[in-house]
């Protein structure tokens, strides 16, 4: 009796279910197809950032943006004061400066960007349809010059770190907002997502091991900051560099760490890692540039 | 007689003598031992334990602490260091052994420091 009164439950949820496949296959084509992508991440972002809610109940969630110092209340303060005279000041200068500076051909920088490049921030790394590849703001730096008949800029620190971080001071406080608008750039998505999931060097460390499952806790005298808004405040400036630098040259650092062989700064590997981890912290702020230990 | 006497006490004396060395060695293989678990090059161990006598000292492992009570076996001690996969497959703890970062003689010398925790 107990035994056909389960099976009977088991054909009703089977029924239902196949129900609800049938009636939500029809619901789903009929929206735009394009849509589909953008939806699976946001599930994805929604589940990620949710993690660090719980995590770090105390933290306001606008404040993740500010990286290992939205959970490390000692360091906090002393990088508030940091920030009172901020060391990157001069980069921003140097970088406005570059900025303005006509290249050779009489055209600029502002000639090759929305908004002549002023508060855009947000709107990178995107996904170049026509390209079928992510466009980092320091790779459209280096393309807006050679597209001109400069030549590139180093990629880790110099003059591309310092325009970077003065487009990034125009654009402090604009939210991110990163797209995944068709199959090609999901498929960049899923390598930047595989790469920070994936074990890695000779310690055999993947990015989530220390920055989602240990993040918070203490590895000799570092602490691991969230893997939500790590991208947000770059390019920073770093006490340890002694100067700023951009985002791949922190993620190289971060591959050395775990004597991993890091990667080329702007390689396609490092692009997609920085689409996933930007679209991972979608909804926060741009508070770069910014310092760091 | 005499004769007999002094090779009894000479062979008392190297008898002794090869206690005392054993007991110097295995303090010297502590010693390396402990070296090889401290040294950020190899296997600092400090970066994710506690462990007594240490310095800044990580929090991502458990505490280093009571290792005869909790690892009556010297091979599951060795496996642990040597890959830690074997215990959990979702472990951070880096495969020693494994991925060569120590050598089979450095893992028995840290095993034997370890036991003195
Ligand atoms: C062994 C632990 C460890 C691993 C593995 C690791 N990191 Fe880090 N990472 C750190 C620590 C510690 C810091 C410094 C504190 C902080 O800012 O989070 C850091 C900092 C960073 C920062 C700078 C954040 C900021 O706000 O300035 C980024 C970005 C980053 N890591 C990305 C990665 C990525 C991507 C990977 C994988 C390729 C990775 N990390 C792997 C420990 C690690
Ligand atoms: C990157 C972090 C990390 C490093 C470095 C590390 N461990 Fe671990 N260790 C762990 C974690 C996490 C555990 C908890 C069990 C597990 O996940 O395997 C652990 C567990 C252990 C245990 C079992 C403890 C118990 O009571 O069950 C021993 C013993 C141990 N580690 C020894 C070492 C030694 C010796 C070294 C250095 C040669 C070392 N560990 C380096 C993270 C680490």
């Amino acid at each position: 009796m107990k035994s056909t009164l389960l099976s009977l439950s088991r054909s009703i949820k089977t029924t239902i279910t196949l129900c609800l496949i049938v009636w939500a296959g029809p619901l789903a084509s009929a929206e735009a197809p394009a849509n589909k992508y953008q939806k699976t991440v946001e599930s994805d972002i929604k589940r990620f950032s949710q993690f660090f809610y719980n995590k770090f109940s105390h933290v306001k969630p606008a404040d993740f943006k500010d990286g290992i110092y939205a959970i490390d209340a000692a360091a906090r303060e002393q990088w508030i004061e940091i920030e009172d005279f901020p060391p990157y000041e001069l980069s921003i200068d140097d970088g406005k400066e570059l900025f303005e500076a006509p290249f050779a051909n009489g055209k600029s920088y502002a000639d090759c960007f929305a908004n002549g490049g002023v508060g855009i921030r947000q709107n990178y790394p995107h996904f170049d349809s026509k390209l079928n590849e992510v466009i980092t703001l320091e790779l459209a730096i280096n393309r807006c010059r050679t597209n001109n008949g400069e030549k590139p800029l180093k990629y880790k620190k110099g003059p591309l770190a310092d325009i970077s971080a003065y487009m990034a001071s125009t654009s402090r406080g604009e939210v991110f907002d990163v797209k995944v608008p068709n199959e090609a750039a999901y498929a960049a998505y899923m390598d930047g997502k595989k790469f920070f999931y994936s074990k890695r060097g000779q310690l055999n460390l993947a990015c989530v091991d220390c920055h989602v499952g240990i993040t918070g806790q203490k590895l000799r005298a570092d602490i691991p900051g969230p893997g939500l808004g790590q991208v947000t405040g770059f390019p920073v400036y770093r006490a340890k560099w002694e100067e700023i630098g951009t985002l791949h040259r922190r993620y190289a650092g971060c591959n050395k760490n775990v004597r991993a062989k890091p990667f080329k700064a702007q390689s396609e590997v490092y692009r997609n890692l920085e689409y996933f981890q930007t679209l991972m912290s979608q909804g926060l702020a741009v508070n770069g540039p910014s310092s760091r230990k | 007689m005499k004769i007999i006497k002094v090779l009894l006490m000479s062979a008392c004396l190297l008898a002794q003598a090869a206690i005392a060395d054993t007991d110097v060695q295995k303090a010297q293989k502590v010693k390396q031992g402990q070296e090889l678990a401290f040294d950020r090059k190899k296997g600092n161990c400090l970066a994710c334990h506690y462990v007594q006598g240490g310095t800044l000292m990580g929090t991502a492992g458990p505490p280093l602490v009571a290792m005869k009570a909790r690892f009556p076996k010297r091979e599951v001690l060795f496996d642990q260091v040597s890959d830690a996969r074997i215990k959990n497959n979702k472990t951070i703890m880096p495969p020693f052994g494994s991925h060569e970062i120590l050598s089979k003689q450095e893992i028995e010398l840290v095993v034997t420091w370890l036991y003195t925790l």
